[in-house]
């Protein structure tokens, strides 16, 4: 079964964070990155920059802005394979313990629609 | 994270609203500021026990002006403080508040508390340190050693700052659309004096990290006001300068021109948000100064290296930059480009009548001792850099120009033996 691991937070908390704060958490989590790969249970994951960055379209207008103001913001997720609901919240268990802050809503995918660029990088791509 | 570190994070972007709305509630910014210190005394007793609340800025908003409000009645010694684990409970309270504050006054709450610490009454230093105090919550002292001044002096710089605002008596009812507008024009620019107090003390630890703060205001005013392209522009124009920090100074702390920096030691995560913010800037065709100076920025950032650097764009860009706001300053600036696209003849000649009004600016002169240099024109040069050095602000400063002076010296014996 493939499940999303949605994150959420509080953006400006997050992005108040000192360098040392961010890689602090980064570096916890790639932890279980790295185990989830072993494991074969890692699909694809990204992580957003801030919904200040971000613009919606409504309707047909652009609009300024993340699609609405919440409390806690999207600023990342996964895909994972694995077994069951389960399985899947032991895995946001086991982020949400590294990454202690931030929400994790485990939404099981219905529709998969995998990567269709001929040149499509293999590899992390890291914008810091 | 730990518990601890959770609640500094949190009490450090409740504040801004937090201050904000007990400002509106007390209308005096010593009352305010004390409730709310106050409210974080009992937050960092409360909280490691019973877990966050569900809205931290509703409950330290909620329990600083209950705090406020007992203080004053203890002192009429008519009730007592309620104990602690009542406070902890705020239920429905909570709820109502924390849905009004997700209305409009947040949005003018945080607005007015920036406006009141850069009102034009006040000088821009006061203005820097009375907002780094009261919505940054930085320490007088901490604010003291980013300003190279005594804790006394700072102390007295803020409490005179304060006493001009209360005196100048900023209208609590909220703001119509043009005073809103004038109110967002002067945040900017305290928020971009700011990081420019910052950029320019380079490398010096103490200093730097004023660069931090200036983006996070100017984060914090984009969230309020998403749809305004010059805090677009403003936002994106600093993370694009931030972005170069570690890049721009060596081991010795001597400045690196952008030409000689090492670009894969720009920072890809801020130079990603502040090319998203120019592009979504530039989408609503009303440029500004903001906008356009990070739309230089931009295009160097672009350049993976210096030989790539599009001057013909830099030069256009200057060009509408002199439009907007004519300054000797952004002449000088567009003088470097041209030396870029048409030799050091040609931006020699464009800064020449520019020297009554910059001969106290030690640019000028370092900009006028490199083109003097590269027409091979080195007594003079040499006489441009003597000048820059009396007028260099930073040591790294001096010591650049200092490299040139010993280059010339060398070149010169060398010419004699």
């Amino acid at each position: 079964m493939l499940y999303t691991l949605l994150c959420y937070n509080k953006e400006d908390v997050v992005w108040s964070w000192t360098k040392e704060e961010d890689d602090a958490v980064m570096n916890r989590l790639s932890v279980v990155h790295e185990k989830l790969v072993r494991q074969g249970k890692l699909g694809p994951s990204l992580r957003l920059l801030p919904t200040t960055a971000a613009t919606t379209l409504r309707s047909g207008m652009v609009i300024d802005g993340p699609f609405a103001e919440t409390k806690e913001q999207l600023l990342g997720f996964y895909v994972i394979d694995v077994e069951n609901l389960d399985a899947a919240l032991e895995v946001a268990k086991e982020l949400s313990a590294a990454n202690p802050t931030s929400i994790y809503e485990v939404r099981p995918i219905a529709l998969y629609v995998p990567e269709a660029r001929p040149n499509a990088p293999k590899e992390m791509i890291k914008v810091y | 994270m730990s518990d601890l570190g959770w609640i500094h994070g949190a009490i450090t972007a409740a504040r801004p609203q937090a201050i904000g709305a007990l400002l509106r509630y007390f209308r005096d910014m010593d009352r305010a500021e004390e409730a709310f210190q106050d409210a974080c005394l009992r937050a960092l007793k409360n909280w490691p026990e019973k877990g966050p609340p569900r809205d931290p800025t509703a409950w330290l908003i909620l329990v600083g002006r209950n705090a406020a409000l007992d203080g004053v009645r203890k002192q009429a010694k008519v009730t007592q403080l309620p104990p602690d684990d009542e406070i902890s409970d705020l239920g429905d309270a909570e709820t109502e508040l924390a849905e009004r504050l997700d209305g409009s006054h947040y949005r003018d709450d945080v607005l007015r508390l920036l406006f009141i610490c850069c009102h034009p009454d006040l000088p821009a230093t006061q203005q820097i340190a009375l907002a780094l105090r009261i919505v940054s919550g930085l320490t007088v002292p901490q604010i003291a050693r980013a300003f190279l001044v005594g804790e006394a002096a700072m102390e007295q710089r803020i409490t005179r700052a304060k006493a001009r605002v209360a005196k100048a008596e900023v209208p609590f009812e909220a703001p119509g659309p043009a005073e809103r507008a004038e109110r967002v024009a002067a945040v900017a620019a305290m928020i971009y004096l700011l990081f420019n107090e910052g950029y320019s003390a380079g490398n010096d630890p103490k200093r730097a990290p004023l660069c931090d703060e200036a983006i996070r205001l100017a984060r914090l005013l984009l969230r309020l006001f998403q749809t305004e392209p010059e805090i677009m522009g403003l936002t994106g124009l600093m993370l694009l300068q931030q972005a170069r920090l570690v890049a721009r100074f060596d081991a010795n702390g001597e400045a690196i021109l952008l030409d000689d920096q090492d670009r894969t030691l720009w920072d890809g995560k801020l130079i990603s948000e502040g090319l998203a913010l120019v592009d979504k800037a530039m989408r609503h065709n009303r440029p500004g100064p903001y906008q356009v100076q990070a739309a230089i920025a931009a295009t160097h950032s672009r350049a993976a290296r210096a030989a790539d650097t599009d001057w013909a764009q830099i030069d256009h860009l200057y060009l509408a930059l002199e439009r907007m706001q004519p300054s000797p300053v952004v002449t000088l600036n567009r003088a470097v480009v041209v030396a870029k696209l048409r030799g050091p003849a040609a931006a020699l000649a464009m800064i020449e009548p520019l020297e009554n009004s910059l001969s106290g600016y030690f640019h000028y002169f370092g900009a006028r001792g490199a083109f003097l240099l590269q027409l091979g024109r080195d007594q003079e040069a040499r006489t441009a850099f003597d000048r820059a050095i009396a007028l260099a602000n930073t040591p790294a400063e001096a010591a650049h120009i200092r490299r040139h002076l010993d280059r010339l010296m060398a070149s010169a014996d060398g010419q004699a033996s």
